[in-house]
């Protein structure tokens, strides 16, 4: 166990260095001006780690004002960070969602159907170059227009932007299984959906954990973004919105960190989901 | 010892004395990969009989089309010309009709599969009952030495193990006829003889037709009743040759003067057919 933290520690603490040198080095300015007259330059550096609206905020402010934000108010009220997380999370769950509902049928469909092989990923591949973060503002105005409010357009966005690697992935996935394999099968005169579930999809399982993992972290940037016009009132996307209309740099470090655990949370999941698979094919995917 | 063999060589070989039609009938057999330029001749006008529980060895150097006849037999590629029957019907219909078990040079196990579970593949796909399924691959790991395994994973195995257990794979379902693609030339030495015995004795038990694809002399003339020699550019049989040797065998059948003269027979018909330029 502390051969395995040392190291995560060590970079721990260097990024915290680092962090309370720059955020000295920023805040300074501020800092000596809003400090009385003949104040020392320690003491100016003290003030520093202590502003209200700094240009980065020390780590121990984001620590405290998460603290505040999460523990101070009830989970159901718009002041508490746990009720933006939540909110994000659960328009990030369902695009998710979609996106592995769809991402997986594309697969099967491509390596199932040569026609489709051929007109399909042109579509996808260039379904992928519109740059969704760019245009999600109005993706949401315009599913707005015609009544789609809510969590719906957020899910969307989320799943446009997160099942191209879950596609990707099982396409190679469903391919991986090699000529013998496959020659195997036909021996036994199995049928195409024998193939398919005792070979191509068990095979695919290792190639969609990983797959998995970058759509996660995806739908999560997707949900955000997709929170950030039309003055929307909830979600972490709201939250950095808000924060930065009105300076509160504290804000914004706290919902990106809420961000960024939301984030872990999701990877733990799929490890946990995937480790549960290893564990029955005897430790190997 | 002698004595003893030469009592045991009395009695016939099984391929003798094996009625009906042959399992396995190619005449004017062709087989052609590719065209133009690419186009190579695989199979050049191949005619052989295999008949039922004979064990026969297609031997010869790489590119001689033995692999080729092989995957023929097993519907795995198509006749360009002439005509192969397996069973009394078209290679396709006996494939669709799981006439065979065919063993790969590799084990090509699936590796999310413990090695019980890959015994039991085929009979999954054959519809068996979960209880027949076990009780099945039970028998056929045993057989092969592997019961106290059946729990393992392949890549926990060593590459013979992993190749017995293809073995018991291709046995499960009881095929009358088993076609065996090189499926000890990734082995060492002793694993490999041990293998050879192991399945010589299979063979006698089960009085199943085998064919055999192999590049070495002794591993054919240990195995076989009969060895069809092939050579390469066209692949093409070159000889057919009876190993009259006694029916039950064991290893040290390899130092006695009747295998070495059968041994020495297929080289210098391999020498003929082969030019080393």
């Amino acid at each position: 166990m502390i051969r395995r933290a040392a190291p995560v520690a060590v970079v721990m603490l260097a990024v915290l260095v680092v962090w309370y040198a720059a955020s000295v080095w920023l805040n300074y300015d501020t800092a000596a001006n809003l400090a009385d007259e003949g104040a020392t330059r320690w003491q100016i550096v003290g003030d520093t780690m202590r502003l209200d609206r700094p240009l980065l905020p020390a780590p121990h402010q984001i620590v405290a004002e998460m603290i505040t934000s999460i523990f101070g108010y009830p989970p159901d009220n718009p002041r508490s960070l746990l009720y933006h997380a939540a909110v994000t999370a659960y328009a990030a769950g369902v695009g998710f969602a979609i996106a592995l509902a769809l991402g997986v049928v594309l697969a099967v469909g491509i390596v199932h159907v040569r026609t489709l092989e051929r007109s399909l990923m042109l579509w996808i591949i260039a379904s992928q170059t519109v740059p969704v973060l760019a245009i999600a503002p109005m993706v949401v105005v315009v599913l707005g227009n015609i009544g789609l409010r809510g969590m719906l357009p957020k899910a969307l966005i989320a799943g446009w932007l997160s099942f191209f690697p879950i596609t990707t992935g099982m396409v190679t996935g469903l391919r991986a299984p090699d000529p013998m394999q496959r020659d195997l099968m036909r021996t036994y005169s199995a049928s195409g959906r024998q193939v398919f579930a005792m070979l191509r999809w068990p095979a695919s399982m290792a190639f969609l954990f990983p797959s998995l993992k970058v759509a996660a972290a995806l739908a999560l940037v997707g949900a955000i973004v997709a929170e950030l016009p039309t003055g929307a009132q909830a979600g972490l996307g709201a939250r950095l919105l808000t924060g930065s209309y009105y300076g509160q740099t504290l804000q914004i470090w706290a919902a990106l960190f809420a961000a960024a655990l939301l984030a872990l949370l999701a990877i733990a999941m799929i490890d946990l989901a995937q480790s549960g698979l290893v564990r029955r094919r005897g430790g190997r995917l | 010892m002698a004595a003893e063999l030469a009592v045991v060589a009395a009695t016939p070989p099984r391929a003798e004395t094996a009625d009906g039609a042959p399992v396995v009938r190619a005449q004017g057999l062709s087989i052609v990969f590719g065209s133009g330029d690419q186009r190579t001749t695989a199979l050049q006008d191949v005619t052989l009989d295999i008949a039922r529980g004979s064990f026969v060895s297609l031997i010869g150097p790489s590119g001689c089309g033995k692999t080729t006849l092989l995957r023929a037999i097993a519907d795995l590629e198509r006749p360009s010309a002439g005509t192969l029957v397996v069973n009394g019907m078209t290679p396709e219909r006996a494939r669709l009709a799981r006439a065979y078990g065919y063993v790969f040079q590799a084990p090509a196990l699936y590796p999310w599969r413990t090695v019980e579970r890959n015994v039991m593949l085929p009979l999954e796909i054959m519809g068996l009952k979960p209880e027949e399924r076990r009780k099945r691959a039970a028998r056929y790991l045993d057989l092969v030495g592997l019961g106290e395994f059946r729990r393992r994973f392949p890549w926990q195995l060593s590459g013979g193990m992993q190749q017995r257990a293809s073995i018991a794979r291709a046995l499960s379902f009881e095929p009358s006829l088993l076609l065996m693609d090189e499926p000890f030339g990734a082995l060492d030495e002793i694993t490999r003889d041990g293998l050879n015995m192991h399945l010589h004795e299979l063979w006698h038990r089960t009085g199943m037709t085998v064919v055999f694809v192999t590049h070495s002399i002794p591993e054919a003339v240990f195995l076989s009743s009969r060895i069809v020699v092939m050579s390469p550019r066209p692949g093409k049989v070159v000889d057919v040759i009876d190993v009259e040797l006694p029916a039950t065998r064991d290893l040290d059948l390899r130092e006695t003067p009747a295998f070495l003269k059968v041994a020495q027979r297929v080289r210098e018909v391999l020498r003929a057919g082969h030019s080393y330029d």
